[in-house]
């Protein structure tokens, strides 16, 4: 059975720890390991983080979009922002690059994704806005869908 | 949830002991209060106790690097302990312990930099 979530928020930092528990809240259903709900917390906090820094700069007018899609162990989840757009996608996805040295940022967030999903779809169009997707089977899921 | 931040000198070594979310958000209050202490006390090496942190992401690491930098500018030492397995993997995909010393608890970290 597909059930679906969607939120929109504020682009404001303590917005995401919100963000995190809520899609992890909503996926605790499929009754995920401790590790897999860490790793979808992670890659939330990620792409929301991305959004705010890097799409709106800060700019609290700026909205978050979040759907999450769950069928039968699978999480298909997508985070938006009407933000700057991403120049290169390629450059952006390498790890430890970074555009803002300058605030600490480790260059990490697209690595991290990339690592704890099974599979990454980013859109993004300078002046737009971008778009990630993020797709994931969990472990208890697995002998089905083989 | 927030970031609690637990601060101690011990000679020339600061403790850093974290409990708690440290991400985007809480990074600030974090960067603000190590690199003061790291000022105000001729820090050289840092112990980073992550024992009761319940997340991190890579904030966290820009904000561990940044600490790191500026203790290796004094030839100082960086040591974490007591590390989740998510976070273990995240220092791993960043590279961060080719750099950086972990042991497995913090009396173990202090006795590595001599001041247990």
């Amino acid at each position: 059975m597909k059930n679906v979530m969607n939120i929109e928020f504020s682009a404001l930092s303590q917005n995401e720890s919100f963000a995190r528990v809520t899609v992890a809240a909503f996926i605790a259903q499929l009754d995920p390991t401790m590790d897999e709900l860490t790793e979808i917390k992670t890659v939330v906090s990620e792409a929301v983080t991305n959004s705010i820094i890097h799409g709106y700069e800060n700019d609290s007018k700026g909205v978050v979009y979040i759907s999450v899609l769950i069928e039968d162990g699978f999480i298909d989840m997508t985070i938006k922002d009407k933000g700057l757009g991403i120049m290169d996608v390629e450059e952006a996805r390498q790890p430890l690059f970074t555009t803002k040295p300058e605030l600490e940022r480790s260059g990490m967030g697209f690595t991290i994704m990339e690592n704890f999903m099974d599979e990454i779809e980013i859109k993004s169009q300078p002046g737009i806005g971008t778009e990630i997707r993020l797709r994931k089977h969990l472990s208890n899921s697995k002998m089905l869908c083989n | 949830m927030s970031l609690n931040i637990n601060l101690e000198v011990k000679h020339d070594v600061l403790c850093i002991r974290l409990s708690g979310e440290l991400d985007h958000h809480s990074a600030d209050e974090l960067r603000e209060q190590a690199t003061r202490a790291i000022e105000d006390h001729d820090i050289h090496h840092i112990i980073l106790n992550l024992e009761h942190l319940s997340f991190m992401d890579s904030s966290g690491l820009g904000v561990i690097l940044g600490r790191y930098k500026q203790i290796k500018q004094k030839h100082g030492e960086m040591v974490v302990c007591a590390i989740s397995p998510v976070v273990h993997r995240l220092f791993d995909m960043s590279g961060l312990f080719k750099i950086i010393r972990l042991e497995p608890t913090e009396e173990n970290a202090l006795q590595r930099l001599g001041v247990a």
